[in-house]
């Protein structure tokens, strides 16, 4: 069976965002006073073919703790396993 | 004292560090193709700067799974002597070699500038030739050169010195001012706690010659070979 997973990787709080913030203020010049604060964040959608949707998301969490993420600046968080055609 | 220089695809400073290395006396180098083992005579090996698998992920995050990072984990392990410079310290972060990790430059532009270091330490085999407080002008270029690490390990790094170079002014004065890229504690070069492995952001290799604007890259990359030949 296919798997379609979204993993989605986050700066930790308190790790500079310098992109989010060039965004935030780049708004804020447009005019939207109300915006506080950007953080960016990557997504990845990932396709994976194996029994089940445990496996799918055990894989998931593999590749998103040992590539995907920095674990000295980044979080993952995986969402959104469905069935793939 | 033989030197190996690391070649990545998408290395682009390999060449330039290994004339560097070429004008010190006593010095052979060879380029080590990442696919391939490491020989077993190498005494030092330099990890070079440039872009290695396109900076995609992050910079140095595909490098680290190339098959010869294996041994040079290992050779750093038995006491080896590795240098990274820029993409070669971004490899060693990302590899677990050299503790923190690199973000974009404040200000989120390419900085392709003259910076001055002060030398903070002189007990580590790539500084030994240089005095505490020396300050060096070596080019820096780079995008995610902007140092972090966490609050308690860069508490541990700093009680246990392992910061080498410091962005500074020509005259050695650490600040605000003279941080280029936002890193923390204006952190430009960094040690292991052995004190065997030497990541750089910095191209000493790029100061290898007057002609160039400064010699001063060159002392660092002569206190190693020194070191490799008391060995």
């Amino acid at each position: 069976m296919k798997f379609a997973i979204d993993i989605l990787i986050e700066r930790k709080e308190g790790v500079a965002d310098p992109e989010g913030n060039t965004i935030k203020d780049a708004l804020r010049r447009l005019g939207y006073d109300s915006v506080e604060s950007v953080r960016t964040s990557k997504m990845f959608s990932v396709v994976v073919e194996v029994n089940s949707p445990a496996e799918a998301k055990q894989i998931a969490e593999e590749i998103a703790q040992k590539v995907l993420a920095n674990p000295v600046i980044e979080n993952f968080k995986i969402f959104n396993i469905e069935e793939a055609g | 004292m033989k030197v190996g220089v690391v070649v990545f695809p998408g290395s682009n400073c390999d060449r330039d560090t290994a004339w560097a290395f070429s004008l010190l006396e006593g010095v052979e180098v060879e380029y080590l193709w990442h696919k391939d083992g490491l020989p077993g005579d190498v005494d030092l090996v330099v990890l070079p700067g440039g872009f290695s698998y396109g900076d995609y992920l992050r910079t140095g995050a595909f490098a680290r799974f190339s098959p010869i990072m294996e041994d040079v984990i290992d050779f750093a392990g038995r006491g080896g002597l590795v240098l990274g410079i820029c993409n070669g310290f971004q490899v060693l972060l990302e590899s677990g070699l050299l503790p923190g990790a690199m973000l974009p430059n404040r200000g989120l532009r390419f900085i392709c500038d003259w910076v001055h270091i002060r030398v903070e330490r002189t007990d580590t085999p790539f500084t030994q030739n240089l005095s505490v407080g020396q300050v060096l002008r070596i080019p820096v270029a780079h995008f995610e050169g902007n140092y972090f690490a966490d609050r308690s390990t860069l508490a541990e790094i700093e009680a246990k010195g392992q910061v080498v170079f410091r962005y500074s002014d020509p005259e050695g004065n650490v600040s605000e001012r003279t941080n280029p890229n936002g890193s923390l504690n204006n952190i430009a070069g960094l040690v292991n706690e052995r004190g065997n492995v030497l990541g750089m952001m910095p191209h000493p290799e790029r100061a290898a010659a007057e002609i160039l604007g400064s010699a001063d890259g060159l002392k660092i990359l002569q206190s190693v070979v020194d070191f490799g030949a008391k060995v």
